[in-house]
């Protein structure tokens, strides 16, 4: 009897192994097809407080908002939109459908119609590569508004409903520079390293100006504190490469980087650096659960400020900013808490800091912090309409500072300018 | 006695060949079986009832007029790389390079509609689209055809090679045409413009990938079973020596039958890029061009049957992906539930082929 089980047993794995091959390959090339959407149900429980409130609350009551996200929660670039999405949704008592895992292409057009058919009154989608599609989403659902972060096309495109909206994010680097600096400084101090030795490290994803003026601004503040500092850039190519990412961070370090900040989506950049006991400034939010003793800061856009006022205006009936670029003051730029491994003084060292950037007595891109091959940067003509051929249009440097998104031009960022003092790596993306 | 104990619990028998009504009948019971297997595990792991999530599937695949003709579409596009991957392998030429066929189809289409919006009128450059997303599928198909005939290089190899020269060209030329500077995405080829950008048939943008898939699939069916050229590809496919013998030249056959395969794959490309997405992307075909592998072999290289099996998968993944949404859960779990049905209905081959013989009925039948 033993011995039947046991043939029976050989044969079934035999089967089993035979055939696992086929049937797992088969589930990893559908994998980049499949589409995940997930359903937060919204409590539509009628809260004392906000029944009270304001009426533009309660008719949010009822509608329904669709999103649509490039990966999901283990990306934390949409983690953060989810978080956001589902709290704002949760908050107004607005109905909130997810779509997560939708690539860059023709299905986040099918995604933006399947939810406008489904009935939802605003639509989102948070990839830069979707700004087309949901476009073309919108030129065909006009009385559905349609939202696109990072996006560049919303002010030329002349579409009621179509908005694209940011954040000043590069006030955020400019704090978690100044978190880094202090770092630098502390390490300088304990004898660690001499001044000449405060190098710092960057992950980007692409030569984009939406990495460039999170680098520089990142960069500018940390010179702030620390006048010797100085910073190498690396690009992965994409936004989301975890393997590309972690070694990136690891020829850094081992090119002298004594800190690592990063601009790309994955974990890889703060693992490395939490393995190589390298202090790691983050994006999106906290890494502090997975990198206890590197974890230092995270800079990041809240969006749950923009999401409420999206679906209030269009419970209102009132039209959305074309751009609409949240700061400090509407809570859509964001430290997280610091991590144990920051140098004393740093919390003053930012509140500080950061009244300054909201009363206008400092400016990020202020030209006389930083050089352009040596010289003051008087002038300078940005992409903001774009365009093909990459053509200037504007003139952004009023009144002795770069004016970045949110000044007046558009919500995504277009400092793209190379100043003194960063060393880009490689720039092949 | 001894002799009796030693005999196997069962054997494993080949079948004669089964009618068809028997042989469908083991293809549904697996479906069912994996079905099966498939509401036990979400009823264990996720306490959601089973009737419901089916439900959601079919919700998933055709519940809206849009999801419908979506539906429609991504089985059009699984079929006709199938398809052109069928007549290759029916003489045993393993192309595994549709992925890559299909690339640089769609890459040749989104050069012409980028190079050529502002130089020619837009029929023309539609025309320049599909002759060289043509040829480009032709090209990519043809150097690994070219080296297997003249010095019979190992094609499994060249063809995936291939697949990778195809995806860094296109990463290559997305940073060329990247629109705006330093984002690495192309987008929308011609947006405003609209040159390039294949016609709606009857006003539905996707009604043509569709119209071609059927026009091809009654062309390969014929082609591969009542043409001349069908039949030589079945009888390198079974002996190149046999072949030889009977004056068929194995190289033009290898050569001319993968010139076929990567035309279609040139004209997916086309498809993909002219008249779905309207951009180029590394990640456009998908792995649609590996799935196709597993298609032509479940269908057994039969056009129809074709059909069905590409119809199941996509069905399978838009409904999967509707199950995520409406329960919330991860994406993973859609691929789960794809890989268990896939695992049977591969499995269910091995009891349509052979048999199992079980020791007590083997002695009965003896007597």
């Amino acid at each position: 009897m033993k011995k039947k089980v046991l043939s029976l047993l050989a044969v079934m794995a035999l089967t089993v192994s035979a055939l696992a091959g086929c049937g797992s390959s088969a589930a990893d090339t559908t994998e980049a097809e499949t589409t995940t959407e997930a359903t937060a149900e919204a409590e539509t429980e009628t809260e004392t407080e906000a029944a009270g409130e304001t009426e533009t609350a309660a008719a949010t009551e009822g509608l329904k908002a669709g999103f649509i996200f490039l990966h999901d929660e283990n990306s934390t670039y949409d983690l953060n939109f989810l978080n956001a999405a589902k709290a704002a949704c949760e908050k107004l008592g607005v109905e909130c459908v997810i779509k997560t895992n939708i690539p860059e292409g023709q299905e986040c057009y099918e995604a933006a119609c399947e939810l406008a058919d489904a009935g939802c009154n605003f639509i989102f989608a948070d990839s830069f590569g979707h700004e087309d599609y949901m476009i073309e989403a919108a030129k065909e659902y006009p009385d559905v508004q349609f939202s696109h972060a990072t996006g560049t096309k919303a002010h030329t495109e002349n579409l009621a409903n179509f908005h694209n909206a940011f954040a000043s994010i590069y006030d955020g680097r400019y704090l978690a520079g100044i978190v880094a600096g202090m770092k630098l400084n502390e390490m300088i101090d304990n004898g660690e390293i001499t001044a000449d030795q405060a190098k710092m490290g960057y992950v980007g994803a692409y030569t984009y100006a939406e990495v460039i003026s999170g680098y520089t601004s990142f960069f500018l503040g940390a010179r702030s504190v620390c006048p010797t500092v100085t910073m190498e850039v690396t690009f992965t190519g994409s936004w989301y490469d975890e393997t590309a990412e972690k070694e990136g961070a690891n020829k850094l370090i081992e090119d002298g980087c004594v800190l690592i900040s990063q601009h790309a989506d994955s974990m890889g950049a703060p693992t490395a650096c939490e393995t190589a006991g390298v202090p790691n400034v983050s994006y999106n939010g906290s890494t502090a659960s997975a990198c206890p003793n590197t974890f230092l800061v995270s800079s990041r856009i809240n969006w749950e400020p923009y999401f409420e006022y999206a679906l209030n205006c269009v419970a209102a009936g009132t039209a959305i900013d074309t751009d609409w670029c949240g700061s400090l003051e509407t809570g859509s730029v964001e430290l997280t808490d610091l991590g144990s491994a920051v140098a004393e003084g740093t919390q003053e060292a930012i509140d500080a800091a950061k009244a300054d950037l909201i009363a206008g007595n400092v400016h990020v891109f202020d030209i006389s912090t930083f050089t352009v091959e040596g010289a003051a940067l008087e002038s300078f003509e940005a992409d903001v309409d774009t365009d093909a051929d990459y053509t200037p249009d504007h003139e952004v440097v009023i009144d002795g500072y770069f004016h970045e998104s949110g000044e007046e031009f558009r919500s995504a960022p277009y400092f793209n300018v190379q100043i003194d003092g960063i060393t880009l790596l490689d720039t092949a993306f | 006695m001894n002799e009796k104990n030693k005999e196997p619990f069962f054997h494993v028998v080949k079948r004669d060949a089964l009618p068809w009504y028997q042989s469908i009948g083991i293809r549904i019971a697996a479906i069912v079986l994996a079905l099966i297997l498939c509401a036990i595990i979400t009823t264990i792991t996720t306490g959601i009832n089973p009737i419901q999530v089916y439900q959601s599937i079919f919700i998933g695949a055709f519940g809206t007029t849009r999801k419908t003709w979506i539906t429609l579409q991504n089985v059009s596009i699984l079929l006709l790389i199938s398809l052109a991957l069928t007549p290759a392998f029916k003489m045993k030429f393993w192309n595994i390079g549709g992925e890559g066929q299909v690339l640089i189809g769609g890459l040749a289409a989104a050069a012409c509609m980028i190079c050529l919006d502002d130089k020619l009128p837009n029929v023309l450059v539609m025309v320049c689209m599909v002759i060289a997303s043509l040829a480009a599928g032709i090209v990519w198909a043809l150097i690994p055809a070219f080296f297997k005939a003249k010095w019979n290089t190992n094609e499994t190899l060249s063809t995936l090679m291939m697949n990778y020269i195809a995806t860094q060209l296109v990463a290559f030329f997305t940073i060329v045409w990247e629109v705006p500077k330093g984002s690495g995405k192309i987008g929308i080829i011609n947006q405003d413009s609209n040159i390039g950008w294949l016609p709606q048939i009857f006003g539905s943008k996707y009604l043509l990938s569709i119209l071609v898939a059927v026009i091809i699939t009654v062309f390969m069916y014929i082609y591969l079973n009542y043409s001349k050229q069908g039949y030589e590809i079945s009888v390198v496919g079974e002996s190149e020596n046999t072949a030889k013998y009977v004056g068929i030249k194995v190289g033009k056959v290898i050569i001319r039958t993968m010139m076929l395969s990567g035309a279609i794959c040139g004209l997916v490309g086309l498809l993909l890029v002219g008249s779905i997405n309207h951009t180029v992307t590394t990640t456009i075909a998908g792995g649609q061009g590996f799935t196709a592998v597993l298609v032509s072999w479940m269908s057994k290289f039969n056009p129809l049957t074709m059909v069905l099996s590409s119809f199941l998968i996509i069905f399978m993944d838009r409904g999967a992906s509707e199950i995520s949404t409406t329960f919330g859960l991860n994406h993973s779990y859609s691929d789960i539930l794809t890989g268990i049905i896939l695992f049977f209905i591969i499995g269910c081959e091995f009891f349509i082929s052979y048999k199992l013989q079980f020791r007590k009925k083997a002695e009965k039948e003896e007597q």
